[in-house]
């Protein structure tokens, strides 16, 4: 599956690309909102898009809101925010915006497996 | 260096007290657990506790000892399966079997810090107006007090409430206390917790409908495993069922129970016609 890594440091994407990659999906990055919604028009097939909350340019949950305006909910991805941001209100804006998922940075390879799984996303083959 | 005196006798006391079976080759745990609790209690080695216990069979030192050589490890959702069968099939099920009682008795044996019946907890909950006027109960044990006081208390950490918890269930069943995360009391009031040893026999507990002894056998010698997997198949009501970890069987060690296998996992229950293991 497509996987969109969405956050503006370069460490975090690298480290992401590489658990994304060990699952056997196919890591693909933006560096912030705007960024992303190039990525997802030039690549409709984005299964699962991995989101940060602070960024410059559009943040996370301004791009659940871009997201939500253009696009039909059951063709957008899945979407987990992986942010830093671990208020219980932060959490339930993120969800109630649109996101399916939240994981509280610092997160472990465990922690990513089995929120996939609650997603029904399996590993990957290759 | 542990000497082979000191591990022979800390071996026998953990078999004898807990039915952990241990070897030589686990020398290291009992290095890397007991080395804190040693210095903890003044001694200046494992081979100076050892003696000790030997000399004073203090109980709440051997109870120290046996809460540190446990392994505590578990979380919310464990397996995701056996609790999609729990809500999907069994309670359904034990809904119209008990119909005339209305009530339900649940048992997870081996608790550690509670994830398990909190988990079984949650999805009662969320089962709501359907369980209204139904007496339920889920009785929670473990041998480890440490595990039991942190379960009790049902505070978790940020790491815990994201390992297999769904994030909605966070927002629904928790409430937040800084970086941690309490479980809510409408969750906690369905959970007894209670220490039990489940060497020391446990029929005085009645009856249940289901038991969940997961992860918890694995550490126990053949014929610990038999004794302690028959005592649940007595115990077990008789449209009841058991749930084991996901890599552990009664097959090879009871014929008491028969393979229930859905597209929602695996459980046992219980054998009406007794059967060769
Ligand atoms: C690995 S945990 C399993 C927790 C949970 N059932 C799960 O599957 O996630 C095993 C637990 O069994 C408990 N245990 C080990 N021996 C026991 C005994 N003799 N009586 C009661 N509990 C015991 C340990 O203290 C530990 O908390």
């Amino acid at each position: 599956m497509k996987v969109l890594i969405v956050d503006d440091s370069g460490l975090v994407r690298r480290l992401m690309r590489k658990m994304i990659s060990d699952l056997g999906h196919e890591p693909l990055e933006a560096i912030h909102g705007k960024d992303a919604l190039k990525q997802l028009e030039a690549h409709p097939d984005i299964g699962l898009m991995m989101l940060d909350w602070n960024m410059p340019e559009m943040n996370g949950v301004e791009l659940l809101d871009a997201i939500k305006l253009r696009w039909d909910p059951v063709k957008r991805p899945t979407i987990i925010m992986v942010t830093t941001e671990n208020q219980m209100e932060k959490i339930v804006q993120a969800l109630a915006k649109g996101a399916n998922e939240y994981i509280m940075k610092p997160f472990t390879r465990e922690i990513l497996i089995e929120k996939l799984s609650i997603l029904g996303i399996t590993n990957g083959c290759n | 260096m542990v000497t082979q005196e000191t591990l022979n006798f800390l071996f026998s006391l953990l078999h004898k007290e807990s039915g952990l079976a241990l070897d030589d080759s686990k020398t290291y745990l009992i290095e890397t657990r007991l080395d804190p609790i040693a210095r903890q209690e003044g001694f200046p080695s494992i081979n100076d506790l050892g003696r000790h216990m030997k000399q004073h069979p203090s109980q709440p030192l051997r109870q120290k000892v046996i809460d540190a050589m446990m392994t505590n490890e578990t979380s919310f959702f464990r397996d995701v399966k056996p609790f999609e069968l729990l809500k999907g099939v069994v309670i359904p099920d034990l809904l119209k079997a008990n119909e005339k009682g209305r009530r339900i008795r649940i048992w997870t044996a081996g608790c550690s810090t509670g994830q398990e019946p909190y988990t079984i907890s949650m999805l009662l909950c969320e089962m709501g107006p359907a369980l209204r006027q139904w007496d339920i109960g889920i009785l929670a044990t473990d041998i480890a007090d440490g595990a039991l006081a942190r379960a009790k208390a049902g505070i978790y950490s940020q790491y815990e409430v994201q390992r297999g918890l769904p994030v909605t269930y966070l927002t629904r069943f928790f409430n937040q206390r800084k970086t941690e995360w309490e479980i809510k009391q409408e969750v906690k009031r369905l959970v007894e917790f209670r220490r039990l040893n489940l060497l020391s026999g446990f029929s005085h507990l009645g009856i249940f409908d289901v038991i969940f002894c997961r992860n918890v056998l694995i550490y126990f010698d053949a014929d610990t495993k038999v004794r302690i997997m028959e005592q649940f198949a007595d115990i077990l009501s008789s449209g009841g069922v058991f749930f084991l970890g996901g890599a552990e069987t009664p097959f090879g060690i009871t014929g008491k129970f028969t393979r229930i296998e859905t597209e929602k996992g695996v459980c046992y229950k219980k054998n009406t016609i007794p059967m060769q293991p």
